[in-house]
C-alpha cells in the first residue's frame, strides 16, 4: 500500500513558519504584499501564492491567562474530494497513488467550482493566470521518495509525513497522551483525508476549521444521484431511440405546410 | 518518515562538494524529471542567521542556485529549518537587491556613484593612512608607549567567517586601532 | 553555551528566561520537544507571552529588568528548603571558602557592598567604584584559601549567600517583579527538583539577560543556582547563552572587541610596556598544588599569538611593541565609540557587516555621529541604514561631509571558511556559487586593503610603518612578488591552529618545523610555536581540517556527535565535565554520563576537562574548575565590578521611585552618560510621568537583527511586513488604541511609528500594588527598506538608552520607559 498522509500535531507547532517559506521556496511561489493587521498571521489567508500558512489565534485559557494556538492550514487531500467531483474538466483534478489531490494547471479552466464545493474553501483563483491552485502535497517530491517541503523543514515534528496507517495510529496515540480536549481530526470524514490533525482544543475553536466538514448536499445530489441518473437517462434515451429504430425504422422528415405558415 | 541522506542523494543524483567526506557519492541513475533538483550539484553550508548552526544544502546547476533546503545529515537540525533558514534561496544571486558594485558617495552629495574596486580601495587605503598618521599616538599623556590611534574605529562582524574575523582584527590592530567592537557587545 | 544544542534533550527541566528560543533559535525546539517527550518540564519566564511560552508547561510574566529578584527568590527557596546538591556545593564550589570579616552585604551597608566610593544622591550612589579589599578570601599560611567544609562558619560563602538572599522573600520578589506568588513558587519547586544528583536542569538565555545595567549579575544569579543544584558540567545542564548571530561565538573567540585579543587574552595596557610585564600582570598564580590554574599557561598563548601576527619578521617583544596599548582603566567599547564619534574625535569608521544606525542603543546619537565622520566604509550584501545614513530621515545630504564607501561582499555560501555555533562547534562551509556581480568575499577585501596599506607605508613611510609592513600575510598560494593569488581560508585556519616554527622535542617526541601543532598543550612561550587562538589549537592538524568532519555516529549515546565538525576546546562538547562525576570519577547521573573513569581504560566519554585522575587520587588529580586559579567554581565572585553576589537594582529607566530592596535605586557603578540638567542626546526618564510605560525590545522568527538581510527578502517580509508594538487590552483601552492602529512609541530620546498589536499576551503588572504597563517592540526595522521614500522612523533603538552594564558595557536595551499614543510619528 502506497497511501501516504500528513499529520499536523498542533501541540508541537511553535509557529516558526519554516513550513510557510519552505513551501514557497519549493513551489517557486512569489511573496504577497502584506500589511500588519494587528497579528503575527500573514498572509491573512490562503491564496494562489500561499498554499499553506500558520493561523495564529489567541484564546482564553480559563485561568486568567492565554493560549496561543498555531495551526498549519492547507489542503486536506480528501479521499473523497469535493473539488474533484465538482470539476467539469475530466482529469483536471486528479488523485495520485499516494493520496494527493492535485489540480493540473494545464487543464484548469478557472471555473472555481472546486472552491465552492470544497468544505474548507481551499482552492484559490489566480486572476493573473485565470487558474485555480492549491497545495499539491509536494507530489513531485513524494513521487521521488522525498517528503513534502513543509514536513521536511518542520523543526519539532509538528508536521509528519508517512504511511497513512502509521499516521493514524500516531495521531490517536498522541491525542490520548495529550488527554483533555485533544482529538484527531481528519480521518473520519470525506472518506478520510490525507492531511490530518492532532488538535489540542475542540475543532470549533480553530479558525477556518469546520466541525463537521461535508460536501454540499447539492453537489452530492448532482454528482451522486442526478449526474448518474442523467447519464443513465441519456443512455436510456439512446437505447430507446435505438429500439425505436429497430422497431419502427428511420423516421422520415415530414413537412407540414401548416407548421411553417407562421400564423 | 525521515529521508535519509542516501535517499536524498538518490533523488538529486548529485555530487556533493565536501572536503574529507567519507561518503561515496557516485551519481545514481534514478532521477525523476519532475524534481528541479535532478542532477543538481550539492554544496553543504551552515545557515547564516542564528547560532544554532543548522546545515543547509545549496543545489546549483551551471553555477545558478536551483534550490536550498535543510541538510538531513546534520545532527543538530536533521534537515529542518525555520522560516529564515528556509528562505536562503532569496539572498542568492536571485535577489536583485544584492549589492554588486562598489558605491561611492562624495561629501555633500545626494547620490551614489558606481566605482571600480581599484578606485575605491586606493581611496580607502589613502584615507586610512591619512587619518592614522594624523591621529597616531606613540605615547599617552602619562608618557607611556601606547602606539595607537583613536581616530579610526571599527564595528563588525559576527557575519564573517572565523578566518576573516582573525585577519580583520590582525590588520586593525597592526594599524593601532583600539576602537574595535562588534555585535557581541550589543 | 557550556553545553550544546542537542544536549537540551538530556535535560529534566529547561528554563527559558531572558531568551525566546522558539522564535529566535527555532531549531532548539527540536531538542526541547524531545526532552519534553521524555517528561522534562519547560518553563518560560518573559514579560510577554511568546511562542516559547505557548509551548511551556509553566509560564510566568515578570517586569523587564527584575530578573535578579526573580532568581534571587529561587536561591532563597533552594537554601531554605535544603534542596541544594550538598556534596557538589561543598566540594566543587567556593561555598566553603571564608571571606574577609570586613566584607559587608548590601542589607547592612545602604544597599551596596563594602568598599564603594561614589557620589551620593537621593537615588543612592552614582558613578561609583568599588575598592574590593574586603571582597577577599581568607588565606591559610601556605597561601591556599581557608575553608570550612561544614559550611557553618559565619564568614563562609555559603552562610553569606544565605544571609544575602534571605531578603528575597516571595512577597518581596512578587512586589518587585509583578509575578504572582503562586507562579513563583511553582517555578522554584519545579526547577530546584533538579538538585538531585541524577537530575539536571538547564537555562537558555540571550539578550534578555545581558542587555541590562545588571546584565552580568543576572547571569551570575543563575550560575549560582546551577552550582547549588549541581547542574554544571552534566548532560542536560549548564548555563547556555543562545548566541544570536551565526558566528558571534567565533568572532568573539577571535576577539573583534576592544578588551581582548584572540583566545580571550587581555588587550595590552599602557602600564605593560613589555611582553614580559604583560604576561606577569595577566598570569594568575595558585599556591594549591591540586589547582590546575589553566591560565598559568598564559605566556605560551600570548607568545604564539605574537608569532601569528608577525611571524619570524620580528622577535616577540618587537611584535608586542607594535600591538596597541589601552590606557589603564579606560573603556573603549561600543558606547564610547559612538560618544566619541558624536563629539567628532573619530574621523574614520568601518561598519563592516554591521548596521549600527539601527542596532546601536540611542541610534539617533549614532546617526548624528556618522554625519561627523570624514569617511565611512560600509561592507554589506545589502544597502542599509548605516551606509545610507546621509539619505535617511531628518538628514540633509548637502550638509553632510562624510565620504561614504559601500562595498559589496559575498554571502556565506559564496566563499569558503568556518563559523562557530553557540555550542562552540566550528563548522566548515563551502562555496556553492560565485558572488553576484563584482561582490567579493570579506577576506579578499581585507587582503586588498592590507596590500595597499603595506605598499603605502613602504613607499611613503609614516607613523610606525613597521607595525603594518612587518605583518605576515601568508593566506594563499603566492604569486611572484610575494602577494597571494587569492584569500584561502584553509591557510588562515591552519595559522589559527598554529605551527611549530622549529623542530621541537616534547615529551620525547620530535615535532618538525612547519608542521601543525596537535593541541594547545604543545604551545610554547619561547616563540617556537605560532597559534592565533589557543582555544582553536587542535582544529586543523596534520590529520586534516577537523571542522569539516561529517561523521554522524554518536558513540556517547547522549548526542555528543564527537566526529561531526569540531568543538573548542580540544573537541570537548560539555565544558566543566569533570564536575559531572563524583570523587571517584563515577557520574552523578548514571543514565546520561558525560565522562566516567575506569581504572583500566582511564576516562571514557567526552574529552575530559584535563586528563588527570579523579579527585580521590589526591595529588595526581586536579580540581574540576580548571579555569579558576583556585580550581573551585565561584559562588562568591570577587572579579566582578559590581559585587561578589548579585543584588537587585532597578533599570536606569524604571517605573518606580524606590527600589523596594534598598535605598540604592540603580546599579551604583554604571558609567552615567546623562548629566543632570544637560539636555543632550544622553537623556534619561526615570519615574517620569511623561514616559510611564515599561518597554522592551526583541526579535521575531521571521527577521534577523536589524533586518538588513531579511527585510530584502520578499518571503520574510510577507510574514512580518512592518514595525509593530505589542500591548495589553487594558493599555490599549486607556490610550484609545485599537488593534491594527497606527501608533507612535516615544521615549525621551526619540520616537518611532508602529502598528499596534493589542493582545492578551501582554498583561499589566502589579508592582508594589500599582498597575504598571509594559509594551514590546521588535528591532528589525528601519527606514531603508521597505518603503524608503516614506523616510519613516522605525528603528526600536532610536528609543533605547545608551547606558551599559558596568562589567560588559552592553547597553540596556531590554528595559526603558516610553509612552504610546495613537497616530503617526511626527
Amino acid at each position: 500500500m502506497n497511501e501516504k498522509a500528513m499529520l499536523v500535531d498542533v501541540s508541537n507547532c511553535t509557529g516558526c513558519r519554516g513550513c510557510q517559506v519552505a513551501c514557497k521556496s519549493w513551489n517557486a511561489l512569489p511573496a504577497e504584499q502584506t500589511r500588519n493587521h494587528g497579528s503575527y498571521q500573514n498572509p491573512q489567508g490562503l491564496s494562489p501564492y500561499t498554499y499553506t500558512l500558520i493561523r495564529f489565534q489567541e484564546v482564553d485559557d480559563g485561568r486568567g491567562g492565554v493560549k496561543w494556538l498555531f495551526r498549519n492550514d492547507k489542503c486536506f487531500h480528501c479521499t473523497d474530494p469535493g473539488c474533484m467531483k465538482a470539476c467539469p474538466v475530466p482529469g483536471c483534478i486528479f488523485k495520485t497513488p499516494e493520496g494527493a489531490v492535485v489540480i493540473d494547471p494545464e487543464k484548469c479552466i478557472g471555473c472555481r467550482y472546486c472552491y465552492y464545493t470544497c468544505p474548507f474553501n481551499i482552492p484559490q483563483y489566480d486572476e493573473q493566470t485565470e487558474k485555480m491552485s492549491k497545495c499539491t502535497l509536494c507530489h513531485d517530491r513524494v513521487a521521488n521518495g522525498l517528503i513534502p517541503a513543509c514536513a521536511k523543514t518542520c523543526p519539532t515534528g509538528a508536521i509528519l509525513f508517512g504511511n497513512r496507517e502509521d499516521m493514524i495510529n500516531k495521531a490517536y496515540s498522541r491525542a490520548q497522551e495529550l488527554g483533555g480536549t485533544a482529538s484527531v481530526y481528519g480521518d473520519r470524514f470525506l472518506g478520510g483525508t490525507h492531511v490530518m490533525y492532532v488538535l489540542t482544543e475542540p475543532p470549533g475553536v480553530y479558525a477556518k476549521l469546520p466541525e463537521n466538514p461535508q460536501i454540499s448536499t447539492g453537489l452530492v445530489l448532482w454528482k451522486e444521484v442526478l449526474k448518474p441518473l442523467s447519464i443513465a437517462s441519456l443512455i436510456g434515451g439512446i437505447g430507446a431511440c435505438f429500439l425505436y429504430y429497430i422497431i419502427k425504422g428511420p423516421k422520415r422528415p415530414e413537412f407540414e405546410e401548416g407548421d411553417k405558415s407562421g400564423e | 518518515m525521515k529521508v535519509s541522506r542516501r535517499s536524498f542523494l538518490k533523488i538529486s543524483g548529485a555530487a556533493i562538494t565536501a572536503g574529507g567526506l567519507s561518503l561515496s557519492l557516485e551519481q545514481e541513475k534514478a532521477c525523476a524529471k519532475t524534481t528541479k533538483i535532478c542532477f543538481a550539484k550539492e554544496t553543504v553550508t551552515i545557515c547564516p542567521y542564528c547560532a544554532v548552526g543548522c546545515g543547509i544544502i545549496v543545489q546549483t546547476r551551471h553555477g545558478r542556485v536551483v534550490n536550498t533546503e535543510g541538510d538531513p545529515d546534520h545532527p543538530v537540525n536533521q534537515g529542518s529549518l525555520c522560516s529564515k533558514g528556509s528562505s536562503l534561496y532569496q539572498i542568492t544571486h536571485h535577489n536583485k537587491n544584492r549589492l554588486t558594485r562598489p558605491l561611492y558617495r562624495a561629501p555633500g552629495s545626494s547620490r551614489w556613484e558606481e566605482k571600480s574596486w581599484d578606485w575605491v580601495m586606493d581611496k580607502i587605503a589613502n584615507n586610512i593612512k591619512k587619518t592614522r598618521d594624523a591621529t597616531f599616538m606613540e605615547r599617552n599623556i602619562l608618557g607611556q608607549i601606547v602606539n595607537r590611534t583613536e581616530g579610526i574605529a571599527s564595528v563588525g562582524s559576527a557575519a564573517m567567517d572565523n578566518e576573516e574575523c582573525y585577519v580583520y582584527q590582525k590588520l586593525l590592530r597592526s594599524l593601532g586601532l583600539v576602537y574595535i567592537e562588534h555585535q557581541a557587545r550589543i | 553555551m557550556t553545553n550544546h544544542w542537542i544536549d537540551l534533550r538530556n535535560s529534566d527541566c529547561i528554563m527559558i528566561m531572558g531568551s525566546n528560543a522558539a522564535e529566535n533559535h527555532p531549531i532548539s525546539f527540536k531538542w526541547i520537544t524531545k526532552a519534553m517527550e521524555r517528561g522534562a518540564t519547560l518553563i518560560s519566564v518573559d514579560p510577554r507571552f511568546t511562542r516559547t511560552s505557548a509551548k511551556a508547561d509553566i509560564y510566568a510574566p515578570l517586569r523587564s529588568g527584575t530578573d535578579i529578584a526573580f532568581l534571587g527568590g529561587m536561591v532563597k527557596y533552594i537554601l531554605d528548603k535544603n534542596l541544594y546538591f550538598e556534596e557538589y556545593t561543598r566540594e566543587y564550589t567556593n561555598a566553603s571558602f571564608l571571606i574577609n570579616p570586613g566584607f559587608k552585604l548590601p542589607a547592612e551597608n545602604c544597599g551596596v557592598f563594602s568598599g564603594l566610593k561614589g557620589t551620593m544622591t537621593r537615588e543612592g550612589y552614582i558613578n561609583g567604584k568599588y575598592d574590593k579589599t574586603t571582597w577577599s578570601f581568607q588565606k591559610n599560611p601556605d597561601g591556599t584559601p581557608r575553608k570550612d567544609k561544614t559550611l557553618q562558619h559565619p564568614d563562609c560563602v555559603f552562610q553569606l549567600l544565605k544571609k544575602h538572599f534571605s531578603r528575597y522573600s516571595l512577597d518581596m520578589v512578587s512586589d518587585i517583579t509583578g509575578t504572582p506568588k503562586d507562579r513563583l513558587e511553582q517555578i522554584y519547586r519545579a526547577y530546584s527538583a533538579t538538585g538531585k544528583p541524577e537530575k539536571s536542569g538547564t537555562v537558555m538565555y540571550a539578550m534578555g539577560w545581558t542587555q541590562h545595567t545588571v546584565g552580568v549579575q543576572n547571569i551570575r544569579t543563575m550560575a549560582i543556582i546551577q552550582l547549588l543544584l549541581g547542574n554544571m558540567g552534566v548532560a542536560g545542564g549548564g548555563v547556555n547563552a543562545l548566541r544570536g548571530e551565526s558566528n558571534v561565538q567565533g568572532s568573539t573567540d577571535h576577539c573583534l572587541l576592544f578588551h581582548i585579543l584572540p583566545g580571550y587574552l587581555k588587550a595590552p595596557r599602557a602600564s605593560q610596556p613589555t611582553l614580559q610585564s604583560y604576561n606577569e600582570k595577566n598570569t594568575p598564580e595558585t599556591s594549591d598544588p591540586m589547582s590546575a590554574n589553566w591560565w598559568g599557561n598564559y605566556p605560551k598563548y600570548s607568545a604564539s599569538l605574537m608569532r601569528a601576527h608577525y611571524g619570524l619578521n620580528t622577535n616577540l617583544e618587537e611584535a608586542y611593541s607594535y600591538t596597541p596599548k589601552l590606557d589603564d582603566g579606560k573603556n573603549y567599547s561600543w558606547l564610547t565609540i559612538f560618544d566619541e564619534m558624536y563629539k567628532g574625535t573619530i574621523k574614520g569608521f568601518f561598519a563592516w557587516g554591521q548596521n549600527p544606525a539601527c542596532s546601536g542603543a540611542n541610534a539617533g546619537k549614532i546617526r548624528q555621529g556618522l554625519a561627523r565622520l570624514d569617511w565611512l566604509v560600509n561592507v554589506n550584501i545589502f544597502d542599509n541604514e548605516t551606509g545610507s545614513f546621509w539619505n535617511g530621515p531628518g538628514m540633509e545630504p548637502k550638509e553632510i561631509e562624510t565620504e561614504v564607501f559601500m562595498l559589496p561582499c559575498a554571502a556565506s555560501f559564496e566563499k569558503e571558511g568556518s563559523i562557530t555555533n553557540s555550542g562552540r562547534w566550528m563548522q566548515w562551509r563551502y562555496k556553492a556559487t560565485e558572488p553576484p556581480g563584482e561582490a567579493r568575499p570579506d577576506g579578499e577585501i581585507i587582503t586588498g586593503l592590507f596590500y595597499r596599506l603595506k605598499a603605502l607605508y613602504e613607499e611613503k613611510g609614516g607613523k610606525l610603518p613597521e607595525a603594518v609592513t612587518k605583518l605576515t600575510w601568508d593566506y594563499g598560494f603566492k604569486l611572484p612578488g610575494d602577494k597571494i593569488r587569492s584569500f584561502d581560508a584553509h591557510f588562515v585556519a591552519k595559522e589559527i591552529n598554529g605551527y611549530f616554527l622549529k623542530d621541537v622535542q616534547i615529551k620525547g617526541k620530535l615535532y618538525k618545523k612547519g608542521t601543525l601543532v596537535p593541541g594547545f598543550a604543545y604551545l610554547q612561550d619561547d616563540g617556537s610555536t605560532s597559534s592565533v587562538n589557543w582555544l582553536y589549537c587542535n582544529s586543523y592538524t596534520e590529520e586534516g581540517n577537523m571542522a569539516a568532519r561529517r561523521d554522524t555516529s554518536d558513540p556517547s549515546g547522549i548526542g555528543l556527535y564527537p566526529r561531526w565538525s569540531w568543538c573548542w576546546p580540544l573537541n570537548r562538547r560539555v565544558l566543566y565535565n569533570r564536575a559531572s562525576v563524583d570523587k571517584d570519577g563515577q557520574p552523578w547521573a548514571m543514565k546520561k554520563p558525560v565522562i566516567w573513569w575506569s581504572s583500566e581504560t582511564g576516562w571514557n566519554g567526552d574529552v575530559p576537562d584535563g586528563g588527570w585522575k579523579p579527585l580521590s587520587a589526591g595529588s595526581e588529580s586536579r580540581y574540576p574548575f580548571i579555569m579558576k586559579p583556585d580550581g573551585y567554581a565561584r559562588i562568591f565572585g570577587p572579579g566582578l565590578t559590581d559585587g561578589p553576589f548579585p543584588e537587585h537594582y532597578e533599570p536606569l529607566e524604571c517605573p518606580v521611585e524606590k527600589n523596594l530592596m534598598s535605598k540604592q535605586l540603580v546599579n551604583p557603578v554604571i558609567k552615567r552618560w546623562d548629566k543632570e540638567g544637560v539636555p543632550d542626546l544622553d537623556l534619561r526618564a526615570t519615574f517620569d510621568s511623561r514616559y510611564p510605560i515599561v518597554c522592551t525590545t526583541y526579535r521575531v522568527s521571521e527577521h534577523w537583527q536589524t533586518g538588513v538581510m531579511t527585510r530584502w527578502q520578499p518571503w520574510l517580509l510577507e510574514l512580518q511586513p512592518e514595525m509593530f508594538v505589542e500591548m495589553s487590552h487594558d493599555l490599549a483601552d486607556i490610550r484609545g488604541i485599537r488593534n491594527g492602529d497606527k501608533v507612535t512609541v516615544k521615549s525621551v530620546r526619540g520616537e518611532v511609528a508602529a502598528v499596534a498589536i493589542v493582545t492578551s499576551r501582554f498583561k499589566p503588572f502589579q508592582i508594589s500594588r500599582n498597575t504598571t504597563h509594559q509594551v514590546g517592540i521588535p528591532w528589525h526595522y528601519g527606514w531603508r527598506q521597505p518603503d524608503p521614500e516614506k523616510k519613516e522612523m522605525r528603528s526600536a533603538n532610536l528609543l533605547t538608552p545608551n547606558i551599559g552594564d558596568p562589567n560588559t558595557m552592553i547597553p540596556e536595551s531590554k528595559a526603558f520607559m516610553v509612552d504610546v499614543v495613537k497616530g503617526g510619528a511626527k
